[in-house]
């Protein structure tokens, strides 16, 4: 067995000494005999490090890593630059704590100040927060912000992704708070539904850009019926389309989340993902996590520090809005240096190769035997098929190394490109669509 | 430390202005600036809340702390100090200036003290 | 040094992808009217940038970090060969599940690893974080209770030398927090337990050890009581390192669990996240767990499944240790406490004096009441040794706190050099104080104005101000 524990047995021995202590166990007196173990614990022993390695290696490849994805639904295959990994990856950045020690943490306090640019310059929004644990999450404190005395029900559209809904909804059983859907027309937040469900009860609307569908919502009118009944509006955002559309600050939105998952970071099965959050200047003290903000030292040169701390759990207790402190931080580096590399013409490029692939999917598919189920909606990089056999269909993609689009009720299929797919693996994806359809 | 004589204060470091329109601002003292350091943010209450004798109507943050303000009266707020939101160090220059809330419609009050018995009070603090 | 918004030039960048294969479509719907400021700078500028910002970075790497209740050990290189096989990292979370047996059997053997340790019956693995576990831990007694029709049960409570998570997580599950005193001694007091321990008492919130580095050794009274009074048992994992292959808390009355991947067990902090914070239980709050499909899951606390790769970096450091290395490490986290309470305790107070556990917290009261210097600065003089500060002003029952856990991953010589820098820092203090108030000198920046910060904050880079 491999141990990470220094210390030699006759070290042990002098330590223990040093304590006035004979053995190990005479550090144990407070524990009650009844509660100590006595047997040792049912774990296999321990393993030499090539041992270790071989068992790791082989649990991964009972994994499928397919080299053609078409499937997103929250979780997206993005082009990650080999810099990404190299700037990211320096040991200090990923073993340092929280930086509450600012002389010493410039470093990680100055990534999450960028990161914190980032997300404001993507979502046109005036603050940001150093990140939640994911987009879901992010949506769920976004709500936990807008709540007030006479107003804490929320209101999500049925277009928001399932999962975010559901985490939305067990936080809110936490505050008990009421949670209630807005019905879709054709797809998208049906508007006329919206207007008759915003009562003065009400404290936030979550909607998402591009929506679970694929389909893009009118965040215009949206944001003026919430506004109108004296709610606020969260947008849960893909941050690869904040490249092109208008984003949440331009149609006056109160609160920006989204999962900062394509930013860099892989799928790695779920997780770790990256929830980024952002608001107004009005809001800015209701953000819930960590914030940094920039300063001077003793010797005017400039520092950053975690700052509005006495919003937070170890200072503000039951008080605090959230209780968050860990969060994503090297997540949130890697965005940003994803941000970086990639700078606003690339990030332009990502979006815009998302979207005209998926549209030369959608078009190709179609022609294949599955049409839209949301022809007359505008879309980004992911649309809903009609897909009466998913099973074989799935079954037939695979066995050429394809993941297929994400099977959903009714019949339908959640289809996804990005700018990792090839014409020649789309044709190729639709060929052997015809020939399932065909059958 | 100044002690201004027409205020009146509570054992909770509070001063509060009555005045003759049936109205009163309520502030944290000098004393209470001082314990407290600098302050950098006050949370404040809304126009139309009501606001309970003996109890918290905001709370103000230094660094590493916030503090809950008790209200030395009981009533209903008619307009709160904007300023205090952009420039919180007046809390702290000039106490007895930086009122927090103006309160209307008093219907009851804590214990208070007048000038001379508050400074009594902060000695044995 | 410069902000990465400040160097490069526009126009200037790389380009990752090539030509696009496909004809270009435009959206027509609403489009961004504002430009998108991101950073227009080259490769090796961005190598460059965050090279420099790894140097001023203090990492685990670096020097020695005996940061109480945070448990900073080493994180084995192995755990992150592991993390990045591509056959772990590319895998999509939507998989069929015949696709991805190999995550899935990480998770299981970790769960079950886990709830050997915890003395749990049921874990879940969905909570990002250690106060994420302790939200969806208070909701499962949330539910439980409601599923019993035990209404009325709306407080919890909590000891006041706990983490601010532990009352601000049971405000999030909508529960009033009771605050319990310690006594003395730096345990529960019991009579004040008693008296709280009523019949709208839903469950205490204990951390044990205790954050005074102390275990209680009354805890199976204390959970007697609580269960008398019809609540349940939350355990804090913060502390888990102490005692784990000593004794469980599923040994000791607690019903439910959180414990912190990356404290416990060896995944990197990252800075200040990912974490992980699993939570375990009794088998009868098993159907409650969030992630699953029963009719009583109180849902889910996140998207999918969890921090899967820092779940990977636990299983192989478990993996490596083993049956013999969990009391082990346990043990020597201990041993190497003691032995550094030991040598400095006559110079340092300790608040509570006795045989410690992972942890102990010196009160520098005395210290600061003779010379002026405060906890504040005995810690800032310690980064002009490449040490990085105990925690300050934790727990907030003891004054002038510091709170030193060496972990058991140090060498004795680590302990030596950290307890002969301590004891020049306390000769320097009497010698001359006044020197002490503003140290650092050798870090990067020294002291910054945290209160400008906070009544003025910039939280972003100002681009127009900047002419940007």
């Amino acid at each position: 067995m491999a141990t990470y524990v220094p210390a030699a047995r006759e070290e042990e021995q002098a330590m223990l000494e040093a304590c006035g202590l004979h053995q190990l166990d005479d550090l144990y007196g407070d524990v009650p005999a009844s509660v100590r173990l006595t047997t040792p614990l049912n774990l296999p022993e321990g393993m030499a490090e090539m041992s270790v390695r071989r068992e790791m290696e082989r649990l991964a490849g009972q994994n499928t890593v397919f080299p053609h994805v078409f499937r997103g639904a929250g979780a997206y295959r993005h082009m990650i630059p080999a810099i990404v990994e190299t700037a990211a990856g320096h040991e200090a950045f990923r073993t340092a704590y929280t930086p509450y020690q600012a002389e010493i943490s410039q470093g990680v306090l100055q990534s999450i100040f960028e990161f914190q640019t980032d997300i404001c310059e993507l979502t046109g929004m005036e603050a940001a927060n150093a990140s939640v644990y994911d987009g879901a999450c992010a949506a769920a404190e976004a709500c936990e912000m807008c709540r007030e005395r006479k107003r804490s029900r929320i209101l999500v559209s049925e277009s928001v992704d399932p999962k975010v809904l559901s985490v939305i909804r067990t936080y809110a059983f936490g505050r008990d708070v009421q949670v209630d859907l807005v019905p879709l027309s054709g797809g998208v937040t049906d508007p006329e539904a919206l207007s008759a469900l915003v009562t003065e009860d009400v404290s936030c609307l979550v909607v998402q850009q591009p929506n679970f569908f694929g389909c893009l919502e009118d965040l215009d009118k949206l944001t003026a019926q919430a506004h109108a009944g004296g709610a606020k509006m969260i947008v849960h955002f893909n941050p690869i389309a904040l490249a092109l559309l208008k984003t949440p600050g331009e149609c006056g939105a109160d609160i920006a989340v989204g999962e900062g998952q394509p930013l860099g970071i892989p799928l790695s099965w779920g997780g770790p993902y990256l929830g980024f959050m952002a608001t107004t200047a009005k809001l800015m003290r209701r953000l819930p996590g960590r914030i940094v903000g920039e300063t001077a030292d003793e010797q005017g040169r400039r520092a950053f520090v975690l700052t509005l701390q006495a919003r937070e759990q170890h200072i503000r207790r039951e008080k605090a809005s959230s209780n968050i402190c860990s969060n994503e931080a090297l997540c949130a580096l890697r965005a940003a240096a994803y941000l970086a590399a990639m700078g606003p013409k690339g990030l332009r490029e990502v979006a815009v190769q998302c979207a005209s692939k998926a549209h030369y999917l959608q078009k190709a598919l179609e022609e294949a035997g599955l049409p839209p189920v949301f022809p007359e909606r505008e879309f980004f990089h992911e649309f809903v098929t009609h897909c009466p056999d998913a099973g074989r269909l799935l079954s037939a993609l695979r066995r050429e190394g394809i993941l297929g689009g994400l099977p959903l009720s009714g019949n339908r299929m959640l289809w996804c490109a990005t700018e990792m797919n090839t014409r020649e693996e789309m044709d190729r994806a639709a060929a052997i669509v015809r020939e399932v359809t065909k059958q | 430390m100044t002690f201004p004589k027409n205020l009146m204060y509570t054992k909770t470091h509070e001063w509060v202005l009555l005045n003759d329109d049936g109205t009163a601002l309520v502030g944290i003292t000098d004393y209470a600036q001082d314990q407290l350091g600098d302050l950098v943010f006050v949370n404040l209450p809304e126009p139309g809340d009501t606001v309970t004798a003996g109890e918290s109507f905001a709370d103000v943050e230094s660094v590493k702390a916030v503090s809950d303000v008790l209200s030395p009266v009981t009533g209903e707020v008619a307009e709160i100090n904007e300023v205090l939101a952009d420039e919180p160090q007046r809390m702290n220059q000039e106490p007895y200036e930086s009122w927090f809330i103006k309160v209307r419609e008093i219907t009851d009050r804590a214990e208070l003290m007048d000038a001379d018995a508050y400074q009594a009070f902060v000695a044995t603090c | 040094m410069k902000l990465i918004f400040e160097q490069g030039h526009p126009g200037r960048g790389t380009d990752y992808l090539g030509p696009c294969d496909v004809p270009m479509v435009s959206i027509h719907g609403a489009l961004r009217e504002k430009p998108l400021r991101l950073p227009e700078v080259s490769e090796i500028e961005v190598d460059r940038h965050y090279s420099q910002l790894a140097r001023r970075t203090h990492g685990v790497n670096d020097g020695f970090y005996p940061l109480g209740s945070c448990t900073m050990k080493y994180n084995p290189a192995i755990n992150e060969y592991a993390a990045s096989l591509p056959g772990f990292t590319q895998v999509h979370p939507l998989q069929e599940a015949d696709t991805a047996q190999g995550c899935r059997e990480v998770c299981e053997r970790l769960k079950a690893m886990l709830c050997e340790i915890t003395g749990m019956d049921a874990m879940t693995l969905q909570p990002a974080a250690g106060a994420h576990g302790e939200f969806t831990g208070l909701l499962l007694i949330k539910a439980y209770h409601r599923a019993m029709g035990h209404t009325g049960r709306t407080k919890i409570l909590v000891p006041d030398s706990a983490h601010g998570t532990n009352p601000a997580s049971a405000s999030m599950a909508g529960f009033e927090v009771v605050s319990i005193a310690s006594d003395e001694n730096g345990f529960v007091d019991l009579g004040a337990l008693k008296a709280a321990a009523k019949e709208d008492v839903a469950g205490l919130m204990l951390t044990n050890p205790n954050t005074v580095g102390l275990f209680d050794p009354q805890i199976l009274e204390i959970t007697r009581i609580v269960h008398e009074a019809g609540g349940l048992n939350y355990y804090d994992g913060a502390n888990l390192n102490a005692v784990m292959g000593v004794a469980r808390p599923g040994d000791m009355g607690f019903d439910v669990v959180h414990l912190n991947l990356h404290k416990t067990f060896s995944t990197p902090h990252g800075g200040g996240g990912p974490g992980s914070g699993p939570n375990g239980c009794k088998q009868f709050l098993a159907p409650f767990l969030p992630g699953q499909d029963t009719p009583e899951s109180i849902g889910n606390v996140r998207s999918f499944g969890g921090n899967f790769l820092v779940a990977v970096r636990a299983l192989t450091y478990l993996m490596t240790i083993g049956r013999e290395g969990v009391p082990q490490a346990a043990k020597h986290a201990v041993l190497n406490a003691n032995y550094m309470r030991v040598k400095l305790s006559d110079l340092f107070p300790m608040a509570y004096d006795r045989i410690c556990m992972h942890e102990f917290v010196m009160s520098l009261e005395k210290l600061k009441e003779e010379t002026g210097v405060s906890a504040l600065d005995v810690a800032k003089a310690m980064l002009d040794h490449g040490i990085h500060p105990p925690t300050m002003y934790f727990p907030l029952i003891v004054h002038e706190a510091l709170m030193v856990e060496p972990t058991e991953t140090e060498t004795r010589e680590t302990l030596d050099e950290a307890v002969r820098v301590l004891r020049e820092i306390w000769e320097k203090a009497q010698q001359d104080p006044s020197s002490m108030h503003h140290l650092p000198e050798t870090t990067p920046v020294c002291r910054p104005d945290e209160v400008a910060a906070a009544r003025n904050p910039r939280i972003r880079y100002d681009f127009e101000a900047m002419g940007r």
